[in-house]
């Protein structure tokens, strides 16, 4: 019983955590028709940055600016990377994704030196808390709460106002959006921002939880939480929540089977399933804030 | 223009490999820093280790032994005439995939020998390109019996996995009397999966085994799966990155079963996030600090005022066992080079099977498959309140 | 018309045979260890070309976005590794399994020498190949029918799955589980010795580049056929193309299977150069460099393609490894210069490329265009 609670809570946290990456692919899907590759290394980059801020700034300081870092990133990639190949075949755009990864996967391994990180302690939800009879850290607890408060934020945000309006229209018909007027560009870039911010938000939570980290930390979170946000219907917010929370539960159940073996082999497999039998995802496109 | 590039790129291309093919071996790899420090003549060491990829911090550490030992001793006197000793590297980025290049690398550098590697993987990959070349190599922490065997021109001076794997398997079951196990290792992972096997086949009870997917960072699952299945052991002889998310968990987690690791866990990584809390960590290793006490105060002092060094070291100066690895494999080099009486790589290779040497780490001499005869290894637990080793046992093989 | 064709393909001919020549004579005359990083690095080069131009056949001639390549390449390598490992052999390769499941060696079925080597690793990569067919035939029969990107992701995942199932111990006895597969015949088998074991003859570098030649020539020729016709009217426009009377879902099937037929072979060779076979090397990262190559070579360019590998991993293996050593010019040490350097530079200039020479180096053309060109330009 204490077992399957276990599983249970790490399943809910993984998936929390997957889900704001989540967002991220399925914002960025949504308008460019885009898999930005580089959006689990941007994930990887905000842990890094907390590592090495909090070595020198008090961490009320550290967590604000490494938002602020985030979001820049994720900037400064889309206008250096993609906004130049806007007009070229969705297949460059991909390339330059891949280009984007790998790069920041090198540098990181070069301020590193290729050494395990550890991610510092967060008073509060680094604390260790007991629910029936399993030890977890209040992050666990935390993580759904903030995602489904996040997720609120953000529906109101695309439904309320002028931006997410554009966002919508951008998203419903790129042309048409420009000859009404939208400024195509700051929509894009608006659109990174919170894929960014969700990300570097997600990897405190992430890494709080697995506190050690390596260059490739990113990428194989990045693709689960890619397979979620396919999962859930590729372009709809709820759709990436929920997808990513069925991902995590079910990655969480697959390792504490004898199957444990095939935990990402079932992640990809489940993909190709849905996306063979259902390529709209769960949601599909009935859902229509596509965003 | 762009017919121009393509062009020019082409040009390059066919230029540079002509270039390289009529100009011989050019010095494009690395020099060491104090290589020609004195006297004209100059002998060379290959270094295969990795320093980036998912071995790169253990590589670097074992680096740092061959580091200081060539700082302690710069020179070697081969038949009568002294000559400088310049480590040359080659990063083999802990895959298999770039060890050929990477050992062609040293190959064309013209060094008398090689040592390393960290990792097995790496070492069978570039193995044939050494022994092609009629280069010596000697393994310093590579534990895989597939290393050496069919391949004359690689030694080792480090133990091998059936017997680190049955020595841990001897130790859980007279320290603790287990009966009940759970091994985790890393899926694909030759080292991992060959330590699981001998343990599994080692230990006198019930074995869980488990294994999971590279870059894996929640490792709650499996822990809870131990605690579930009520095991008196936990055995992951996984990698540093590894092994530093799974005690830090199993930290946070206050579990109470003890963890047994192989020499991967030998890390000051693992001390980092053990210390403070009530984890049993138990590791296997080759070198306990305190066994030579000059070596342990000459590396330390080195470490303490070369900062890159200590960055290296993973920002303490607490003394890897894969260190003191590399410091031995390093006078190895030098006294097969000494035995030799040239730097020529034939004879040095002759002269390696019937080498005897005592290092830091113990008695060194070759069997006939080029492996080190050993049958100790250090048992060491982690003081958390400290955070440092404590030597538990001397292991031997029964 | 027709004459000018078989001109430019007997120059294509006669160049290639140069090409081959000129590799044995440069192995047999340079020293072979003070100038192994050439031989290496074409080795490499010479695979990594035949990687590319079969995925080149996908991605630039058909236009389906696979990302299975490494997934293929590990089908090919395997099959090869456990066709040929020598009987005497295979107790040390599968030393945790007690031996091997398949207890034959193509080589030696083949009465063993020379003959036998050349027959039972052609054949070995040929079957290699076939199973990395088969296994893209079952793959295509839902996949294909996915878009772009999402045809992209599924296949990338299918490398993955591929990865862990031959990576399952419960296969050990056939796959050696987590062990790599090692001690078959590599291309310096192919290198001729003389009674007293001395190295008279060098063929190693020669093999590599005669294998992948054929294949390329081959894919090079299904290019020019009507199929390549029709792989290029569906990259162009698949309704266009299916308006023409292409059978778009037999011919996506047909590029999809021939260029992991080739993948194939090429994991083969690929195990030939690294020695060893390991699943853990087939990574998603091995497919983003073959990608990489694809496309600083010009999508659509075969010749584009082999040159991109060849400068791809010299310049990422060789020329550039002296970014990873701290070096001092005098007293003063350059900056920066550590180790990881060489990669940041390395995907700096990758990004540049992708950015900046959108084409790569040769667009969409081949080699002999470009001087047909430049003929014409003199006859004006």
């Amino acid at each position: 019983m204490q077992y399957a609670i276990s599983i249970l809570l790490s399943g809910v946290s993984l998936g929390g955590q997957y889900a704001l990456i989540a967002i991220g692919y399925t914002m960025v899907y949504g308008i460019l028709r885009l898999i930005n590759f580089a959006h689990g290394d941007v994930f990887m980059v905000a842990g890094l940055m907390m590592v090495y801020l909090t070595a020198s700034l008090p961490l009320a300081a550290s967590i604000p600016l490494v938002l602020v870092l985030t979001v820049l990133l994720g900037f400064i990639i889309e206008r250096a990377a993609y906004k130049p190949l806007r007009e070229a075949p969705r297949m460059s755009v991909m390339i330059s994704a891949i280009g984007v990864s790998y790069l920041l996967q090198n540098l990181a391994t070069y301020i590193t030196g290729g050494l395990p990180q550890m991610y510092p302690e967060i008073p509060g939800i680094s604390a260790t808390v007991t629910i029936a009879g399993v030890p977890t850290k209040w992050v666990t607890i935390v993580t759904p709460v903030l995602v489904l408060v996040l997720v609120l934020a953000l529906t109101q945000l695309i439904h309320h106002t002028k931006v997410g309006m554009a966002m919508r229209a951008v998203a419903k018909d790129f042309e048409t959006a420009q000859l009404m007027g939208i400024k195509i560009n700051a929509v894009i870039s608006v659109t990174f921002v919170i894929g960014s911010f969700l990300a570097a938000v997600g990897s405190v939570l992430y890494f709080t939880n697995y506190q050690s980290i390596v260059p490739l930390s990113g990428s194989l979170p990045g693709l689960r939480a890619f397979v979620a946000a396919v999962f859930g219907g590729i372009g709809s917010i709820p759709g990436a929540v929920v997808g990513a929370f069925i991902i995590g539960l079910s990655e969480s159940v697959i390792k504490g089977s004898s199957w444990s073996i095939f935990s990402d082999a079932f992640t990809f497999a489940l993909l190709i399933i849905i996306l063979v039998v259902k390529p709209t995802g769960l949601f599909g496109e009935k859902v229509t804030d596509k965003v | 223009m762009k017919k121009f590039f393509a062009m020019l790129l082409t040009l390059a291309m066919v230029l540079s490999l002509a270039a390289c093919g009529g100009g011989g071996s050019q010095p494009s790899g690395g020099s060491s820093s104090n290589g020609g420090a004195s006297g004209d003549k100059v002998v060379k060491i290959g270094v295969f280790e990795p320093a980036t990829g998912d071995s790169g911090a253990g590589g670097k550490q074992e680096m740092l032994g061959m580091q200081y030992a060539n700082k302690e001793t710069p020179t070697v006197v081969i038949g009568g005439e002294t000559y400088a000793v310049e480590l040359v590297y080659a990063d083999n980025a802990s895959s298999a995939d770039k060890a050929p290049t990477a050992a062609s690398q040293l190959v064309s550098q013209d060094v008398s020998l090689v040592l390393g590697t960290y990792g097995s993987g790496c070492a069978i990959a570039g193995g044939p390109v050494f022994g092609e070349a009629g280069l010596a190599a000697i393994g310093v922490t590579c534990t895989n019996p597939g290393v050496t065997a069919g391949n004359d021109y690689y030694f080792r001076i480090c133990f091998l996995d059936p017997f680190q794997g049955t020595v841990l398997a001897n130790f859980a079951s007279e320290k603790f009397s287990a009966k009940k196990a759970y091994l985790l290792g890393e899926l694909g992972n030759d080292y991992d999966q060959g330590l699981l096997n001998y343990f599994e086949q080692a230990f006198d009870g019930e074995c869980v085994k488990d294994s999971f997917p590279p870059n894996t960072s929640d490792f709650s699952t499996y822990l809870n799966k131990a605690v579930a299945e009520g095991v008196d052991v936990i055995f992951c002889p996984v990698s540093i990155a590894y092994s530093t998310q799974i005690v830090k968990l199993a930290a946070s987690m206050n579990l109470d079963i003890p963890i047994l690791g192989s020499d991967t866990l030998d890390s000051n990584k693992v001390l980092d996030a053990a210390k403070g809390s009530d984890v049993q960590i138990y590791v296997s290793t080759f070198y306990q600090e305190g066994g030579a006490p000059d070596f342990d105060n000459g590396i330390k002092a080195w470490l303490n005022e070369d900062s890159t060094a200590m960055t290296n070291n993973g920002g303490n100066d607490t003394i890897a066992a894969v260190t003191a690895m590399g410091y031995d494999a390093y006078y190895v080099a030098l006294e097969a080079l000494k035995a030799a009486g040239s730097p020529d790589k034939a004879a040095v290779k002759a002269a390696l099977p019937s080498l005897t040497y005592t290092g830091v780490s113990g008695d060194i001499a070759f069997d006939e498959v080029g492996d080190a005869i050993r049958d100790t290894a250090y048992i060491k637990t982690a003081d958390n309140a400290a955070g440092a080793w404590t030597l538990e046992t001397v292991q031997t093989a029964k | 018309m027709k004459k000018t064709i078989s001109k430019s393909t007997w120059m294509t001919l006669l160049c290639t045979a140069a090409l081959l020549a000129l590799v044995v004579l440069l192995e047999n005359v340079l020293d072979p260890n003070k100038n192994i990083m050439v031989f290496t690095a074409l080795k490499k080069g010479a695979v990594y070309a035949l990687v590319a131009v079969s995925m080149n056949l996908l991605n630039g001639f058909t236009g389906l976005f696979s990302l299975g390549q490494a997934g293929f390449m590990l089908l090919g390598a395997y099959t090869y590794a456990i066709l040929t490992i020598p009987v005497a052999q295979r107790d040390a390769v599968y030393y945790i399994y007690n031996g091997s499941a398949v207890n034959f060696s193509l080589p030696e079925l083949f009465g063993g020498g020379a003959f036998g080597l050349v027959l039972g690793v052609v054949a070995a990569l040929i079957l290699g190949g076939c199973v990395a067919a088969a296994v893209a035939w079952l793959i295509g029969l839902p996949v294909l029918r996915l878009k772009s990107d999402y045809l992209a992701i599924a296949t990338l995942g299918f490398g993955e799955i591929i990865r862990a199932v031959f990576q399952w111990d419960k296969l050990g006895p056939v796959t050696n589980g987590a062990n790599a597969l090692k001690n078959f015949p590599t291309f310096s088998n192919f290198n001729i010795q003389n009674a007293n074991g001395e190295t008279v003859l060098r063929l190693s570098t020669f093999t590599a580049f005669l294998l992948a030649g054929i294949c390329i020539a081959v894919i090079v020729l299904l290019i020019n056929s009507t199929y390549g016709r029709a792989f290029k009217a569906i990259r162009d426009d698949e309704v266009a193309a299916e308006a023409m009377g292409i059978n778009l879902s037999k011919h996506k099937r047909l590029a999809f299977v021939i260029s992991s037929f080739f993948a194939g072979v090429g994991g083969g060779m690929f195990a030939m150069f690294a020695n060893q076979a390991q699943a853990k090397t087939f990574t998603t990262a091995m497919t983003y460099e073959i990608l990489l190559i694809v496309v600083i070579g010009g999508i659509g360019s075969v010749s584009g393609s082999c040159i991109a590998a060849f400068l791809y991993v010299a310049a990422s293996e060789w020329w550039l490894r002296f970014l990873d050593a701290e070096t001092f010019v005098g007293g003063f040490k350059v900056p920066l210069l550590r180790n990881g350097f060489r990669m940041v530079v390395f995907s700096v200039v990758i990004m540049i490329v992708v950015l900046f020479f959108r084409r790569g180096i040769m667009g969409d053309k081949e080699l002999p265009d470009l001087f047909k060109k430049r003929r014409k330009e003199k006859a004006k």
